[in-house]
């Protein structure tokens, strides 16, 4: 399924006519806002972590070659490989050719957004290597032909009757509904893949620059196995997700899953620091680092704009946002989804692609106020909207008319003969006419102009006063 | 204190009664208020747009008309928004810079000015009436604006306060929002109507006509019996204002 954000619009349109759709990411997003506000309520200082996590962030990316350099250093000294890839494209040769070196047929994945972006999967299973995800939300929208709907809940928007039929059809069983036996039955097929696998792949939520080591935390322990077990490990990560030391990692360990999936912890929190010792003899007997940048440094280079890269993908302001709620993620088309994905879109993709997604928000601030490391993305959104229309990539009428509307609003007389003259029309045309948006009125009435307007009341209400 | 109108458009051509409510509530408590000439628009809708360049002058005009006034006040909380938090990020004349700054912090909304600066502790006015009150979302998030209207509406004599169910979620207006995204925006208005209508209140008061403006053309198309008021009009009716 090829997703383009430029069709967005008719995305939400079908997304807006499928009530299952609906329902289940209605369903969805409320569980998880309303786990979150439990947890929420029984941190007293949540307020602080948030102000904490932005500033470790904020010192992060405002010198991140620092940071970066000094991981690099202490990754190498751990007997860690660490690559540097540009784009994706560079990312998928470094891990083709690293897996063709070593005679790799079956690759296994824990999740990882940053492999999504750069569609690593569909590269390796074209180039004959079996890629397996087995966090089980993403699993099954593996086996579906999809892309994550959600940044931690990859299969938000299926139904259980719809992952029963596809377990049915896709694995063979017997049709089954319930949660329990279809673990069991994605539990079974992928022991087997993990114990033949000879490659693991991982993301990585925070790398450590003074340990040169990297944390993957998860709920399934598929990650555990996926970095321990076969034989090479390879932990794809985005620039940004360095944290300068130890002591930082505790704010967002508490952050996340509260976040995230309404946990006060995730049940597993893997800290990486190489490939196995001889003292130890166990995990794999390579590790490599692949730090991707695909279009961050350009993010970094704008001051404003940097702060959505303190993004740690935990997905709340999905949840929150009025109008993800509606259609869910597939709806943005693209990787990153949601307000993040509105301003990540147009800063990786171009203003050209993504010249629609800023505008998918009503500016409500929701997801600025739930947001766990405080990204002001109403306000970024705005920017970016901003960009689009600087890179011209407006529409003409929109460019024109706002042009217009700026030149009266200059010229007070001007602009109240303009503004008086549409509540004159309205007067004469029949009551139901919208102009210029005829959809607008389908359910809602067309409020009425007043006859005089406020000025002219005011000024009679001060005669007869004086 | 002396008090200067900001009257945003839709409170001009659309809800002018609204705003004389606000401007009679605000006499009442005595204070002295006045009308700045040659006002427009603050330049909201063309900014939510992207399009910043275009309304520079705008919101240079608009500083220079305001910036010797001891107080401005509003009917609405995202038109107070867009001068006192998104101004900032235009690049203004920079002689400028100063009278934003200092206008930023004499620029009120109604029920923001009469709790916070005014000092009302409630008004003595009657309503005997169930109300629920929609938080608009600039109002809230951008100026912190939550108990104020709410303790303004539960002082009132008479008058039973019905919290809806979520009343900060959007109501899907967003100004060009919802004619850039009609069926999302109605998708959203249906929504909020929902849980209006659910608080079973017989009003539904708000800070914002826009957001009203959204919410009562959507409730009176479905002919649903739940009326919807402006904060300024529920005051001013309160205290036998109204015409």
């Amino acid at each position: 399924m090829e997703l383009t954000p430029l069709k967005t619009k008719k995305y939400i349109h079908k997304a807006l006519l499928d009530p299952q759709l609906k329902a289940a990411v209605d369903k969805a997003t409320q569980t998880s806002l309303s786990k979150r506000q439990d947890k929420v309520d029984r941190i007293p200082y949540w307020e602080d972590l948030r102000l904490k996590a932005n500033a470790i962030k904020r010192e992060v990316i405002e010198n991140l070659d620092t940071y970066l350099t000094q991981f690099e250093q202490q990754a190498r000294a751990n007997g860690v490989h660490v690559h540097w890839a540009q784009d994706g494209e560079q990312a998928r040769n470094i891990i083709l050719d690293l897996a063709r070196k070593r005679d790799v047929k079956s690759i296994v994945k824990s999740k990882s957004l940053t492999t999504e972006e750069i569609h690593l999967n569909d590269f390796l299973i074209e180039n004959g290597i079996e890629t397996l995800e087995t966090d089980l939300g993403e699993y099954i929208v593996q086996l579906m032909g999809q892309i994550p709907s959600h940044l931690t809940a990859p299969a938000l928007h299926l139904t259980r009757v719809e992952i029963g039929k596809l377990f049915q059809e896709k694995l063979g069983i017997p049709y089954s509904e319930d949660p329990d036996e279809l673990l069991a039955v994605a539990r079974r097929t992928l022991r087997d893949k993990f114990l033949n696998a000879d490659m693991g792949i991982s993301g990585v939520n925070f790398a450590i620059a003074s340990a040169g080591s990297v944390c993957v935390i998860e709920n399934e322990a598929n990650a555990r196995l996926t970095v321990g077990l076969p034989k090479i490990h390879v932990a794809v990560m985005g620039l940004e997700k360095v944290l300068p030391d130890l002591n930082a990692l505790p704010y967002f360990l508490r952050l996340l899953p509260a976040s995230a999936t309404g946990q006060m912890a995730s049940v597993y929190v893997n800290l990486i620091a190489g490939p196995s010792r001889a003292k130890y003899g166990e995990g794999p007997e390579e590790m490599h680092v692949v730090l991707l940048d695909n279009g961050r440094s350009k993010i970094l280079a704008d001051p404003q704009l940097r702060e959505t890269l303190f993004c740690i993908r935990c997905g709340a302001c999905l949840n929150v946002c009025p109008i993800y709620q509606q259609v869910g993620g597939h709806a943005y088309g693209w990787v990153y989804m949601g307000p993040i994905g509105a301003t990540l879109i147009p800063q990786y993709l171009g203003e050209k692609e993504g010249h629609i997604s800023p505008f998918l928000s009503s500016l409500c601030g929701a997801c600025h106020e739930i947001c766990p490391v405080r990204i002001n993305l109403p306000h970024h959104l705005l920017k970016l909207r901003n960009r689009v229309v600087e890179t011209g990539n407006s529409p003409w009428f929109w460019v024109l008319g706002i042009r217009a509307w700026a030149f009266l609003a200059k010229r007070p007389g001007l602009y109240r003969f303009a503004t008086w003259f549409p509540g004159k029309m309205q007067q004469l045309l029949p009551r139901e006419t919208a102009f210029p948006a005829p959809g607008y009125t389908r359910k809602r009435a067309l409020a009425r102009f007043d006859r005089l307007g406020f000025r002219k009341r005011f000024m009679a209400e001060d005669k007869v006063k004086g | 204190m002396k008090i200067a109108l900001f009257i945003p458009c839709l409170s001009e051509h659309l809800y002018p009664i609204s705003a004389l409510s606000m401007v009679r509530v605000l006499r009442h408590l005595g204070h002295e208020v006045e009308y700045v000439e040659d006002q427009t628009c603050c330049g909201q809708p063309a900014f939510n747009s992207g399009y910043r360049k275009e309304i520079i002058p705008i919101a240079e005009r608009f500083i220079e008309l305001f910036r010797d006034k001891e107080i401005v006040v509003a009917p609405s909380g995202s038109c107070t928004a867009m001068v006192r938090i998104f101004y900032h990020e235009l690049d203004i004349r920079p002689d400028l810079k100063a009278d934003l700054d200092a206008l930023s912090g004499r620029m009120f909304e109604f029920s923001e000015f009469l709790v916070d600066i005014a000092g009302v502790d409630r008004i003595d006015g009657r309503f005997k009436h169930s109300v629920t009150y929609h938080d608009s979302c600039h109002l809230l998030r951008e100026l912190g604006v939550r108990e104020q209207p709410r303790k303004l509406i539960r002082g009132l004599k008479d008058i039973e306060f019905r919290e809806m169910e979520k009343p900060d979620t959007c109501c899907g207006f967003g100004g060009t929002f919802s004619v850039k995204l009609i069926e999302m925006s109605l998708a959203m208005v249906e929504r909020k109507c929902r849980y209006i209508v659910e608080s079973g209140a017989e009003y539904v008061v708000g800070a914002d006509s826009s957001c009203l403006m959204n919410i009562a053309g959507y409730l009176k198309k479905h002919k649903q019996p739940t009326r919807v008021m402006h904060i300024a009009d529920l005051l001013a009716t309160s205290l036998g204002l109204t015409d």
